[in-house]
């Protein structure tokens, strides 16, 4: 900033904008405090289950704070005004992941299953390891080169075809576990789903965002709620129709109900209409129930959230019983982590299940912390979207934390029993790489917005003319 | 490992995990209760005074800085606020920046508004450190009070601006 002690001649053009503060070093702090926590924890687990702190707990550190570091450094340089809590939560989040994985690495009786089914057991923490690291590349290219978010806008319609394309493929790829959400390609499998997720985002805002007006305005008011003509279905209903096809050709619950559940949230932030809510609710209620009629694979999943414990449920999986006996056994304080027994669960224990170890080691305070910090990132996007001025960047906020936030309510909701289980993963801890790499992503596009948002507006060119305009004035 | 050392670790990790949680709430506090009030400090260290200073030019700084409720200090204009139309409550800190408004997306307050051109008026600074307001060609006109602009204007504190549906203001 200039000096106090201008002479008045000169003072209106030395002024310059006090922005907000750019709040790099308080990222940075807690960036430092989200790498420790997981070191303790890796610490913990060691001594817990050897005795000893762990041999890799040095390179583990490392690492994550390597990875932690680039992170930050890149937003310094290249989006200095953005959100300041994102990377950290984000980071913590992917780190107690990281351990937890660790932990279920360390099982006998993960070891021995692995041994049976496989022949083979191989370390997945590792692994997970290298799919954070491709997350942070990911993350750091858009904050590189994503230099404005509404050049997204320009791809409306093209991100609607690739999404299509990414949500219809796996149909074509052999079911895995009962569900197609994969695409094999050669080795290796990707999980189309995690990234339609924000590409359809950008379909919905950017689309939503020119149509806005006509579904907001051509209503007719009934009992308190504004009817849409019936031209104006056509979207929702097209929508509706997709995630219903989701549901039965890949037999997946917790996809569907996340593109539905993304688009009502969008379409009421740009309509400012509840009557979309309504809709929406009842629509997704009468699809679920008029395909849970017909589709064993969903009335097998209604059972086991029913009746968990039943004979017939048991027989072919134990796995929601298993986990709720994790949140059950670890009370309020929980068993302590490396202690708890969430390996019984077996197949998906450190993928799907992983929130149940988190239930049984860490126990209610742990899992309130944990949601917390989920809470948090859903509120730092929300926050980026009241904050951005383009209505194109705040419905994308607002639509990539709402899918954010539903994808935590479904896996979280289903691991607990609070509604039917879907083969979702928990984002960041969840062990597997499109799930890492695609919420990176997604946090990356969310602190390209905030930092656009939250950049003081640029200082105010010399203009030429004023003197010579201002000398006129009386 | 002893029964007891396990114990302290996990009641130590999960106090850790919640401080955590409690750290990054208070970093959000500065959001709730407005990440202004930081800035109006520094602001009033320097960016307030130079703009007072044309009003006070005699008076050292050091008396400046105690002359918090003075007379002049009360009559300049700290923020531009909108108190009609769809962007009703933004406001914007007056720092010696101009302010342009409009529909374009460039534009310090982006009007949503159907009667508003893309860049309908700016409000800026003149050498004294009056809020001028003047309107930039638009198709349904900028008006102070009830009057239609047609040259630039002194802005008086509280009165209306209206541009189509969105009224602003400058208040202290």
């Amino acid at each position: 900033m200039s000096s106090t002690t201008n002479t008045p001649t000169h003072h209106t053009s030395t002024i310059g904008a006090i922005g907000a503060p750019s709040r790099r070093n308080t990222e940075l702090a807690l960036l430092v405090f989200a790498v420790v926590i997981p070191v303790f924890a890796y610490a913990n687990v060691g001594l817990a289950i050897n005795g000893s702190v762990p041999s890799g707990l040095l390179g583990y550190g490392l690492g994550l704070g390597l990875l932690a570091g680039v992170g930050h450094l890149v937003v310094r340089k290249f989006a200095p005004y953005a959100d300041p809590l994102l990377l950290p939560l984000a980071t913590l989040l992917n780190g107690l992941g990281l351990v937890v994985i660790w932990r279920l690495d360390q099982s006998p009786r993960l070891q021995q299953r692995a041994k049976y089914l496989f022949g083979a057991f191989s370390p997945d923490a590792p692994k997970q390891l290298l799919y954070s690291a491709l997350g942070i590349a990911f993350f750091a290219v858009i904050i590189v080169f994503l230099k404005d978010h509404r050049l997204l806008q320009r791809y409306t319609y093209i991100s609607m075809v690739v999404a299509l394309i990414l949500l219809v493929a796996p149909v074509f790829f052999p079911a895995v576990n009962g569900a197609k959400i994969w695409i094999s390609i050669g080795s290796f499998t990707i999980q189309p789903g995690e990234f339609a997720k924000i590409i359809i985002a950008i379909f919905f805002s950017g689309y939503l965002m020119v149509k806005r007006d006509a579904l907001a305005l051509a209503s007719r008011r009934f009992i308190g709620l504004y009817l849409p003509r019936g031209r104006d279905l056509g979207p929702i209903i097209t929508v509706w129709a997709m995630s219903l096809l989701i549901l039965i050709f890949e037999t997946d619950l917790g996809t569907s109900l996340l593109f539905f559940g993304m688009f009502v949230v969008v379409l009421y932030v740009a309509t400012e209409r509840t009557s979309w809510i309504v809709f929406g609710l009842l629509m997704s209620s009468a699809g679920a129930v008029g395909v849970a009629s017909f589709e064993p694979h969903v009335q097998q999943r209604v059972q086991a959230w029913l009746h968990p414990f039943s004979d017939k449920v048991m027989a072919q999986s134990d796995q929601v019983a298993q986990s709720l006996m994790s949140f059950g056994s670890g009370g309020v304080l929980g068993t302590g982590l490396g202690q708890g027994n969430s390996d019984l669960i077996g197949f998906a224990a450190n993928s799907d299940f992983v929130f149940a170890t988190f239930g049984e080691e860490l126990g209610l305070a742990g899992v309130m912390a944990v949601l917390l910090l989920y809470g948090l990132i859903v509120e730092r996007g929300v926050r980026t979207a009241l904050a951005a001025r383009d209505p194109f960047g705040k419905l994308l906020a607002v639509g990539l934390s709402s899918a954010f936030a539903i994808q935590v309510f479904v896996v979280g909701g289903g691991v607990m029993g609070l509604i039917p289980l879907s083969g979702m993963t928990m984002p960041f801890v969840a062990y597997g790489g499109s799930s890492v790499i695609a919420n990176w992503a997604l946090i990356g596009i969310l602190m390209r917005i905030s930092d656009t948002a939250r950049r003081p507006a640029p200082a105010p060119i010399a203009n030429p003319d004023a003197e010579m305009t201002q000398v006129v004035r009386p | 490992m002893s029964e007891l050392t396990l114990t302290v670790m996990r009641l130590g990790f999960l106090a850790v995990l919640w401080l955590f949680v409690i750290v990054a709430v208070q970093v959000i506090r500065s959001d709730l209760f407005g990440t202004r009030v930081t800035q109006r400090g520094s602001r009033r260290e320097s960016g307030r005074p130079q703009q007072q200073a044309a009003r006070q030019q005699a008076a050292p700084p050091q008396q400046r800085q105690q002359a918090g409720g003075g007379r002049q200090r009360r009559n300049a204009p700290t923020k531009l606020v909108v108190s009609e139309g769809t962007l009703t409550g933004t406001t914007v800190a007056l720092q010696g920046q101009t302010i342009t408004l409009g529909r374009a997306h460039d534009s310090t307050i982006v009007l949503d508004d159907d009667y508003a051109s893309s860049r309908h008026a700016r409000i800026y600074p003149d050498r004294d450190g009056n809020w001028i307001v003047e309107d930039l060609g638009s198709t349904n006109g900028t008006y102070l009070d009830r009057s239609r602009l047609t040259t630039a204007t002194p802005i008086p504190l509280g009165a209306p601006i209206r541009i189509g549906k969105t009224v602003i203001e400058l208040r202290k």
